[in-house]
């Protein structure tokens, strides 16, 4: 797992540029499941045949970013966000292009921290003028996070841990599953980050019968930290409410039996601000009951997000159950 | 000059008729069949006998104005905004009130009058009325009723070194654009969307898309130019005069790569001159319209133009022609090639 989550952490991919991960998905995949197609958004569905109830998994590939919007005369990038991202988050971060070119963010004189703002920083990529910038870099190309990953043994850092630890759930999941008994749509999708768009399309084409988004959760187990229920290392969280969704109650039922039958060690998640996939999965059509097993993560839409490896197994156990039951609603 | 009659038609968000009938007469004949949906969208398409992929293209008819909201004992009417209008702006506007185009003017209290702090203060749309001339509420009534929709009495024309001022541009300007394509002839089926409600929520495109599912939807709009002081250079997202702007990215939607170099593609080949819009913020139909069903790829080109969303705007007739020509050259690129993958 360790492994995977290295590999799937390294690949840049930020909303609407999710070919890199999606690429490296699908090798991984093409063993596990019977057909792997990628729709008009670019959302990845791997498919595996198991029975009559249409289950739809979601984990999303993209990861917040920037995007370069102006090249000043002096050769330095001005840049907006593609996600939720906070300008002090920014501040002397390192950012990766698509096309390799690095580059640090910078920032216009300020007397107090609350007067940065996304205008007041730019990308130094090293230009000595426009000319020299606009060889490497144009406008609308995109960048992400340049953070390593981190080993802490139980723990591990990196950056878009938000969602590609839904990914490597997912895709883990898909290898261990012997008896599938629900038709899997084991979907990857794209640009959730800027409002859960992949997702919402991705579902009106599969009308499945029942959603289940896989993502991260924030928790309240760090120095006066929000009040939250959710800790790390206390095992996969069941969402019962964010923003976008209130999880159907027979699917939160149907989670929480599962994790209960399977002693698989599991929290329940109420999650005062954010979205997931869920929530456009579950007003799709005439309605789809939906729900969220996350995996708590600190210091989120952050270069260095943590996990704790007990969380990703126990959601990974938690996957696997669910594909694994006969489900009726 | 269609730019100036579209434009000093009235069209305030949900009331699109005016403009609804004369688009539609005009375009009588010149496609092969014309609908209007539910929600009041005009749909005209030019789909005989053609194959390939059904590209759909859209302008909203609507624009950003007012609404009367109440009638007071003295036959003044309050007011309300429709869409995204800076306040500001609305003082001492003369206006049209209602379908009957009703004349008024849009008062405040005068400075003789104000304290000294609400000198210092700009005035907020509930300080501010809408002046029919009328003598007492039961005068007022006889012309106005209270939901009836305000737009602003503005004159349209050319002016300066290739300019064109008025109301609306945003979007007529785009409306004029696909009522000069349909001149042309292509070969490939389309659909030229005439939307509603744009300013209020994207909301007639949502059905349009819905009711259409085309394989490729091209949004033509317009877009603020911020070649004014006091922007410095790098905050202009767009500027006047160096062509039509290619979105890459705004906070509805992102535009899938290959869509923007074919489009870069196309312009360069055809010598028509382009700019980026350097912005990822505001949105357009395309968001709502690549959201729809199970995905549609959707691209935006919009004519830059000065001050919107207030009484008048301006943009470069250069602007508007080459949009029309890349428009035109991207149509036949795609007939010919096929949807950029």
């Amino acid at each position: 797992m360790k492994d995977l989550l290295r590999r799937l952490t390294s690949i840049p991919a930020p909303s609407g540029r999710e070919e890199q991960i999606r690429a490296f998905i699908q090798a991984e995949l093409k063993d596990y499941c019977d057909e792997l197609t990628v729709d008009t958004m670019g959302n990845l569905i791997a498919f595996k045949r198991g029975g009559k109830t249409k289950l739809q998994f979601a984990a999303h590939m993209d990861e917040i970013g920037v995007i370069v919007t102006a090249i000043d005369e002096q050769g330095f990038l001005r840049f907006s966000n593609i996600g939720g991202i906070r300008p002090h988050r920014l501040y002397a971060q390192r950012v990766r292009f698509q096309n390799g070119t690095m580059g640090v963010i910078g920032a216009e004189k300020i007397d107090d921290l609350k007067q940065l703002t996304l205008e007041k920083l730019y990308i130094d990529i090293g230009a000595t003028s426009a000319e020299e910038a606009k060889t490497k870099v144009a406008v609308g190309d995109i960048a992400s996070f340049d953070h390593g990953y981190l080993d802490l043994g139980q723990r591990v850092v990196a950056k878009a841990l938000d969602d590609r630890v839904g990914c490597a759930v997912l895709i883990e999941a898909l290898k261990r599953v012997t008896k599938p008994q629900n038709d899997l749509y084991c979907t990857f999708t794209v640009q959730e980050e800027v409002g859960l768009r992949g997702a919402k399309t991705a579902a009106f084409g599969l009308d499945p019968d029942l959603g289940i988004a896989l993502d991260v959760t924030a928790t309240g187990d760090t120095p006066e930290a929000p009040k939250l229920a959710m800790k790390l290392g206390q095992g996969a969280a069941i969402k019962v409410k964010d923003v976008s969704l209130i999880t159907h109650p027979q699917v939160k039922e149907l989670l929480t039996t599962l994790a209960e039958q399977n002693g698989i060690p599991h929290q329940f998640e109420v999650l005062p601000f954010g979205g997931t996939d869920a929530g456009a999965i579950h007003l799709t059509k005439a309605g789809i009951p939906a729900g969220v097993i996350s995996v708590p993560c600190r210091y989120l839409h952050s270069p260095s997000e943590m996990v704790d490896l007990n969380d990703v197994e126990a959601a990974v156990r938690l996957v696997v159950a669910t594909m694994e039951h006969p489900i009726t609603l | 000059m269609l730019l100036k009659e579209l434009s000093e038609l009235n069209g305030v968000s949900s009331g699109e008729t005016a403009v609804r009938h004369f688009i539609r007469n005009r375009i009588q004949g010149r496609v092969d069949r014309i609908q209007t949906d539910r929600l009041g969208n005009l749909i005209a398409r030019c789909d005989q006998g053609k194959k390939g992929p059904l590209v759909m293209l859209s302008a909203h008819m609507d624009e950003v104005g007012l609404m009367v909201v109440g009638i007071d004992a003295s036959g003044l009417l309050k007011i309300k905004t429709i869409g995204g209008i800076d306040e500001r702006v609305l003082i001492s506007k003369r206006v049209f009130v209602g379908p009957q185009r009703i004349p008024g003017v849009i008062g405040a209290k005068p400075i003789h009058l104000q304290e000294r702090e609400e000198r210092e203060r700009p005035v907020k749309t509930t300080g501010l009325f809408v002046d029919i001339g009328a003598t007492d509420r039961n005068d007022a009534e006889k012309d106005v009723k209270i939901g009836d929709l305000i737009a602003f009495d503005v004159q349209a024309g050319p002016f300066g070194d290739g300019l064109f001022k008025g109301k609306a541009l945003d979007d007529r300007a785009g409306c004029a654009v696909l009522m000069n394509l349909m001149e042309n002839e292509y070969d490939l089926p389309l659909a030229y969307a005439f939307t509603v409600q744009e300013e209020v929520g994207l909301r007639g495109a949502t059905v349009a898309a819905y009711g259409l599912n085309p394989d490729l939807a091209l949004v033509v709009e317009t877009t603020s130019a911020g070649d004014v002081p006091p922007l410095k250079k790098h905050q202009a997202s767009t500027r006047l005069g160096a062509g039509p702007a290619i979105s890459f990215m705004d906070r509805s939607v992102i535009v899938k790569p290959a869509l923007i170099e074919r489009l870069v593609a196309v312009a360069e080949e055809a010598g028509i001159p382009y700019q980026f819009r350097e912005s990822a913020s505001g949105g357009t139909e395309a968001g709502v319209i690549n959201q729809t069903r199970s995905g549609i790829p959707v691209a935006v080109i919009s004519i830059p133009c000065r001050y919107i969303h207030s009484p008048v705007g301006v943009l470069n007739l250069d602007d508007f022609a080459q949009t029309i020509k890349l428009i035109d050259a991207f149509l036949r690129n795609i007939a010919q090639r096929g949807l950029p993958v």
